[in-house]
């Protein structure tokens, strides 16, 4: 890379590949043809920064510059001054919301001040369709360093040592689970990759392995040679055609350098992997379901034990790990168990990514060290509420999860206290939410997803959540009595008690966190019949205000079903019968004259 | 159901897929997932073809097939509508645009307007969420969508 | 073998290891009620998903309740299978179950038998609190299945024997969440798919979403019909279970009231599927003997082993499974479909009534013999041969419908000429029964010798999968016995790859034979009831004054009078049959 002066890295993460990151790469490229740049400028596609709120982003290297919601017609222009003339193209640069002023390093921006980034450490630095990139950045030391070092048993105590729990939402020390499948005797063991995601508003897993998907085939690698297993799979979304893609190339890629396939590093070891499809069930993130999945079965979780470390794909032991536990492996075995367990909580440590989404000004992958708190997180990375609304609400967990209100909003991010708040970690999705949004019909989306979900295999996940979205229905459309509440906490109660997986067991927590932490909002839904966000449609009316409205039309003509009537200049009114509370009329007022009572 | 023949040449191709995984039973949401390549759909014929490949009931295939949200047996439209209903979508009203959908096309989630031009379809997290609300039209996403810029997106493709 | 200590409810339990909380309870009278879980102890049919979760417990140090039927016991684990929180959790589990569940007791037609009905009476269920949309499906009528899958509550008890026990894979768990259900291919009709009719599903069913068609409607028009004679035959396993309808014990033999009861119901002529059973020995048996002494001379053309097929679901097993097979299995028609032909052409001509005016009525432990009578080929001019096949449960109803007190009626006997039978025949009902009927008859005429010991005990038992070699004075006979289609599967492709040599293989589709059918009284998984069944054809075997096939007197008769010799061409052309290829799909045609 010698005489490479610069390098523009264009993030290739969903977000900004969706606002057309892929043709401003390639309109960089030919730029930078048509100047005869070739040998000063490299374009690198890397994974996700992280910051999506404000892509597609485009850095600078070696300056650090950070541009922002880079468009096609700003390529020519950050050529032609950054590259050539020197200047930064202050325009795209980050706005500190507070001050105003532009900050042009990312590392002094308030998103990215309080991460700790381990799981993302490549993600938005290497080109993730090239192995020397990974290697350049410690790729694959790891795994040579266990295997010319280190024994299974004496890699597995670092590991232990680490305090490493597992990611994807249960929390079970890893160490431990490679230690237990590296117990069972067999002539044949499978590791696994979990990378169905499939928590709706999620998308750690997937920007890791767009990202850096080295990482993961190197933790593969890694647990392969503890536990004993040759034969690594990974259990990924069809839906990820991006991750499918940049991990081919990664298998592709490491099996040409011999880190993959027969006798790696000339040491005898031999591990390979290979892609499984998941095809859209959520369920399939219970490492029995998956299993069954990964078997060309049904997607249906089976009672445990026997668990996977003891018989699991096609009856072998079976470790199952997700993607961004796998992603901390090769730094913890790199710079060591106690570096790792500097980082965090007394029992949970590291750092845990979360997908930080909805009412919050920096929607965006970040990752945080285990112990921070939501305000932190909401305040400082996420850049508070967006619209300058009041926080009501943040969601950790996706449908499994609880919702955490004001009160929780100092309390140390880990897995004890999540689970204690009434939530849990899940996999890491983080959605926050703001006054306009009713808790008791976010309770009631949350248990349609996990109607639409459940496996149906057995009773009360089946027939419950169905019973309980139906009374949440009943309650958000004014039909609800005080008792269907009480109602709703013992069948939710006994759902968690009695379902045979992780789902069932904890998809009533949105109801139940809900029913805590709002109990005020449910019974107003109840006995006032109102909901205070307006959000059901059944319990308001959208009205006009006959003093300010001037009769401009403007509302009538944009009604989609003609609800609304008045001459010309004369007040409106709405005919409630026809009304369908779509919101268009209120959303094209300019004279604030709609009102939702 | 209406009886669909199959083109040879796919059904050939088919029986080349199930060949390619050795015609093993574990190897039947691979296969599945190849074949709705193929087809785009996964048509009864195509599922008895493939229970005859790989040696399993029919009723297993159907079984899988119904399962798994990805895989479907009604034939998508030429331009397949995808309204992201994932959390942070629904929060930035992903519901209306959805509604909008419905009432633009006069179709239904699940199905495909009669000139057989888009059907209708809900997902769960595309990872743009930095751009919610979002739509899918085929490969192309629609970030921050509302539902007025609903129609525009339709006459994209109507022309 | 290791034990573990555990109390449950505060009783202190030793069990083997490995053992389920469920079964550790049951030794010390703990009964915790279960509904999906199911099992035919020493047969290795079981069926626990643990997906119904009526069974949920509470263990001590554990976060939920956990399954009794699947969880394993632990040293020192404290159980408890009745406090509040398990009661409250069984009873909401169950509420809900209810709450998707057509409430059609009245006229539901597992009423009574209904283990889901039975459990909301033991749990004291009053009311449903849960109000909501129920999974309803299309309503599926087949030649002998009714599919009513409103009812289902998904055990999965039929797709485990559908797909585990039987091999036939018409069924499937399809669908998710809330719609999930069981089901064939496209949710069509049983008749589209490749069921068998072996009832083996409805058999196992908890509920009323898999019954039996029902004929008995049919039967009591034609019993009013004056202008009707109507014949009935009785299948030899229904004389063995039909008591349990009543109230007797299992493995009751209630051949006499049964009889009582049938001639009080009106039928004109009460005759004995086991006198076909007698017919078809021989038949079958000179089959087996002449392809036998030809393979012995050295013909290549024989196919051996040669296959019973007196089994209605076997038949449909093999078309479906096996069409590269079809010459393999016997000629001879099952006993319930020789007796159709000889009823209307021989008997019904002595009478001098015509085939259309005669009803032919079969009692069957059996489902596909439903299906079986309404096969065009056993059909002349449109009329069956076999009017109508009830099974043992429908007559069960007749008989209560029509006010007979069923225990107290005495004892009588067949009509004659086609009630008279041997204890050969009886053993049809019985895994192993017609091999060793058969054998009975083929050893007296391939060595013209008298056979002393009529038992082959070798042949008998409850393994799945049997054989035993019988000494034909100085040749070796290779005999092959299978229950349940998945064991006949397993003998089929190793005959297929040509790994066994059997001469005559004897396949029953229903696990423990006929006396375990599809049409039987429920057993609710208790395998003592099947084996006090087949004990009890034994013992009527052992009873008989006459214990094989060709000395049955009417049979004797029956050759000399009408048929000539057995494999005669009036032989050929009424007693016995062909098979068909059923194995292409639904769509596609090869």
């Amino acid at each position: 890379m010698g005489k490479i002066k610069y390098h523009m890295l264009v993030c290739g993460g969903t977000g900004c590949h969706a606002s057309q990151s892929d043709q401003i790469l390639k309109k960089f490229e030919t730029l930078i043809h048509d100047r005869g740049l070739e040998n000063e400028v490299q374009v690198i596609k890397t994974g996700c920064f992280g910051f999506c709120e404000k892509g597609p982003i485009v850095k600078m290297m070696p300056d650090n510059t950070f541009y922002t919601k880079v468009k096609l017609d700003d390529c020519e222009e950050i050529l032609e001054e950054h590259i050539i003339k020197g200047r930064k193209v202050t325009r795209l640069l980050y706005e500190n919301p507070e001050t105003g002023e532009h900050v042009s390093d990312s590392k002094h921006m308030e998103f990215y001040k309080k991460q700790i980034r381990i799981a993302l450490r490549n993600c938005g630095f290497i080109n993730p369709e090239n192995i020397e990139e990974y290697i350049a950045r410690d790729g694959y030391q790891a795994l040579g360093k266990v295997l010319t070092e280190l024994s299974p048993e004496a890699t597995i105590e670092i590991m232990k040592k680490s305090g490493l729990r597992g990611r994807g939402g249960g929390g079970f020390p890893t160490g431990l689970k490679w230690e237990i499948t590296r117990a069972v005797k067999s002539d044949q063991k499978y590791v696994v990759c979990n990378a169905d995601e499939g928590d709706p508003g999620a998308f750690m897993d997937r920007s890791v392995l767009e990202g850096d998907p080295h990482s993961v085939l190197e933790a593969m690698a890694i647990n392969g040679y503890c536990t004993g297993a040759d034969k690594g799979l990974v259990y990924i979304r069809a839906e990820y055609p991006l991750a499918v893609e940049r991990l081919k190339i990664a298998m592709k890629q490491a099996r040409e350098y011999g880190l993959l396939g027969k006798n790696i590093l000339g040491t005898g070891f031999n591990f390979d992997v290979e892609i499984r499809y998941g095809a859209g069930a959520f369920v399939c993130g219970e490492e029995t379901a998956l299993i069954h999945s990964m078997e060309g079965l049904r997607g249906e979780p089976t009672v445990k034990p026997p668990f996977p470390s003891e018989s699991g794909y096609l009856g072998k032991p079976t470790n199952v790990n997700n993607v961004e536990t796998y992603a901390n492996v090769p730094v913890i075995i790199n710079k060591g168990a106690d570096w790792f367990a500097k980082i965090g909580t007394e029992r949970s440590k590291g750092t845990k990514v979360f997908a930080l989404a909805g009412k919050i000004n920096n929607v965006g992958l970040i990752e945080v060290p285990m112990g921070i708190t939501l305000r932190e997180v909401i305040y400082e990375i996420g850049g508070g509420i967006k619209n300058d609304k009041e926080f009501k609400a943040v969601q950790t967990g996706g449908p499994s999860g609880g919702m955490l209100t004001v009160k929780d909003l100092d309390t140390p991010i880990d897995y004890d206290n999540l689970i204690a708040a009434g939530s849990m970690m899940g996999s890491g999705g983080m959605i926050v939410m703001d006054e306009n949004d009713c808790m008791v019909a976010m309770a009631k989306f949350y248990l349609q997803f996990t109607v639409e979900e459940s496996c149906g295999k057995c009773s009360p996940c089946r027939i419950g959540n169905k019973r309980l979205y139906e009374m949440l229905e009943k309650i958000t459309q004014g039909n609800g009595t005080p008792e269907d509440l009480d109602k709703l906490r013992n069948l939710s109660q006994v759902i968690k008690d009695t379902s045979l997986c992780g789902l069932g067991q904890s998809s009533p927590n949105p109801v139940l966190s809900s029913l805590n932490n709002f109990y005020d909002e449910y019974m107003e839904h109840v006995n006032l019949k109102k909901c205070r966000a307006g959000k059901c449609k059944s319990l308001m009316q959208y009205i006009i205000n006959a003093e300010n409205c001037i009769g401009c039309t403007l509302c009538a003509r944009n009604c989609p079903v003609n609800a609304i009537t008045g001459e010309r200049k004369q007040v409106h009114l709405i005919d409630q019968e026809k009304c369908i509370k779509c919101g268009a009329c209120m959303e094209k007022c300019k004279f604030n004259a709609i009102y939702i009572k | 159901m209406a009886k669909i023949k199959l083109s040879e040449k796919k059904l050939e191709e088919l029986k080349a897929v199930c060949k390619s995984f050795n015609n093993e039973k574990g190897e039947l949401i691979n296969v599945l997932h190849k074949a709705q390549g193929i087809f785009g759909y996964l048509p009864a014929e195509v599922q008895e073809v493939i229970s005859k490949e790989l040696n399993v009931s029919v009723a297993h295939v159907y079984g899988i097939v119904t399962f798994y949200s990805f895989f479907t047996m009604t034939p998508k439209g030429e331009h397949p509508v995808s309204i992201c209903l994932g959390t942070a979508c629904y929060v930035r009203g992903a519901e209306k645009v959805l509604e909008e959908f419905k009432r633009v096309l006069k179709i239904q989630v699940g199905e495909t307007t009669p000139d057989g031009k888009f059907s209708l379809s809900c997902l769960r997290c595309v990872g743009a969420c930095g751009l919610a609300p979002v739509v899918l039209v085929g490969e192309k996403v629609y970030g921050r969508v509302s539902p007025d810029g609903v129609k525009d997106i339709v006459a994209e493709y109507n022309s | 073998m290791e034990m573990v200590k555990l109390t449950i409810d505060g009783k202190p339990v030793e069990v083997e290891k490995g053992t389920t909380i469920l079964k550790a309870a049951k030794t010390v009278g703990i009964d915790i009620p279960t509904l999906c879980f199911f099992e035919l102890k020493d047969m290795s049919i079981e069926n626990r998903p643990g997906g119904c979760r009526v069974c949920v417990v509470e263990v001590k140090g554990r976060r939920n309740l956990a399954p009794a039927c699947t969880t394993i016991v632990m040293q020192g684990m404290e159980v408890n299978t009745r406090n509040i929180r398990v009661l409250n959790a069984r009873r909401t589990v169950l509420e809900l179950i209810l709450s998707d569940h057509p409430a059609e007791c009245l006229t539901c037609a597992k009423s009574g038998n209904c283990e889901l009905q039975s459990l909301a009476q033991q749990l004291g269920v009053r009311e449903i609190p849960f109000q909501g949309e129920q999974s309803t499906y299309r309503k599926d009528t087949s030649p002998a299945i009714i599919r009513d899958i409103d009812k289902c509550i998904m055990c999965r008890r039929c797709e485990m024997m559908c797909n585990d026990v039987q091999t036939v894979g018409a069924l499937s768990a399809v669908n998710r969440g809330f719609m999930a259900v069981v089901a064939p291919a496209f949710e069509m009709n049983l008749e589209k798919s490749p069921c068998t009719y072996c009832g083996q599903c409805v058999s196992v069913c908890p509920t009323g979403a898999l019954t039996e068609v029902d004929h008995s409607r049919n039967v009591i028009n034609a019993l009013a019909d004056p202008t009707k004679t109507v014949v009935v035959q009785t299948a030899p396993a229904v004389r063995a279970a039909l008591g349990e309808e009543f109230g007797l014990a299992p493995g009751t033999l209630v051949t006499g009231k049964m009889v009582a009861a049938l001639r009080r119901l009106g039928f004109n002529y009460v005759f004995d599927t086991d006198f076909a059973a007698d017919l078809t020995i021989m038949e079958e048996g000179s089959e087996l003997l002449d392809r036998l002494t030809r393979y012995l001379k050295g013909d290549k053309s024989v196919k051996l082993p040669i296959l019973t097929s007196c089994c209605p679901g076997w038949v449909n097993f093999f078309e479906h499974n096996f069409p590269d097979m079809l010459d393999i299995p016997s000629t001879a028609k099952s006993p319930q479909q020789m007796f159709g032909p000889i009823a209307k052409e021989y008997f019904g001509k002595k009478l001098g009534v015509d085939r259309k005016n005669l009803i032919v009525v079969s009692i069957m432990p059996c489902l596909a013999k439903k299906y079986e009578c309404q096969r065009e080929e056993f059909k002349v001019n449109g009329d069956p041969d076999v009017n109508f096949s009830l099974s043992t449960r429908e007559l069960g109803h007749l008989i209560k419908q029509a006010n007979i007190d069923f225990n107290s009626l005495p004892d009588e006997d067949f009509d004659d000429p086609l009630g008279e039978s041997t204890g050969a025949s009886v053993i049809f009902g019985n895994t192993g029964g017609v091999i060793e009927a058969a054998c009975r008859t083929a050893y007296e005429l391939y060595t013209g010798k008298k056979l002393e010991k009529v038992e082959f005990e070798e042949l008998r038992g409850m393994e799945g999968i049997r054989h035993a070699t019988i000494d034909f004075d100085g040749l070796p006979l290779n005999i092959g016995i299978a229950h349940g289609l998945g064991n006949a599967r397993k003998l089929l492709e190793d005959i297929q790859a040509g790994r066994n040599h059997f001469h005559a293989i004897e396949i029953m589709a229903c696990p423990g034979g006929c006396i375990g059918g599809g049409g039987q009284p429920y057993h609710h998984g208790d395998s003592m009831i099947l084996k006090q069944r087949a004990a009890a054809l034994y013992r009527e075997d052992a009873g008989k004054p006459i214990r094989k096939s060709h000395e049955n007197p009417f049979i004797i008769e029956l050759y000399k009078e009408f048929l000539g010799k057995p494999l005669s061409e009036k032989s050929h052309h009424l007693l016995h049959t062909h098979y068909f290829d059923k194995s292409a799909g639904v769509f596609v045609e090869e």
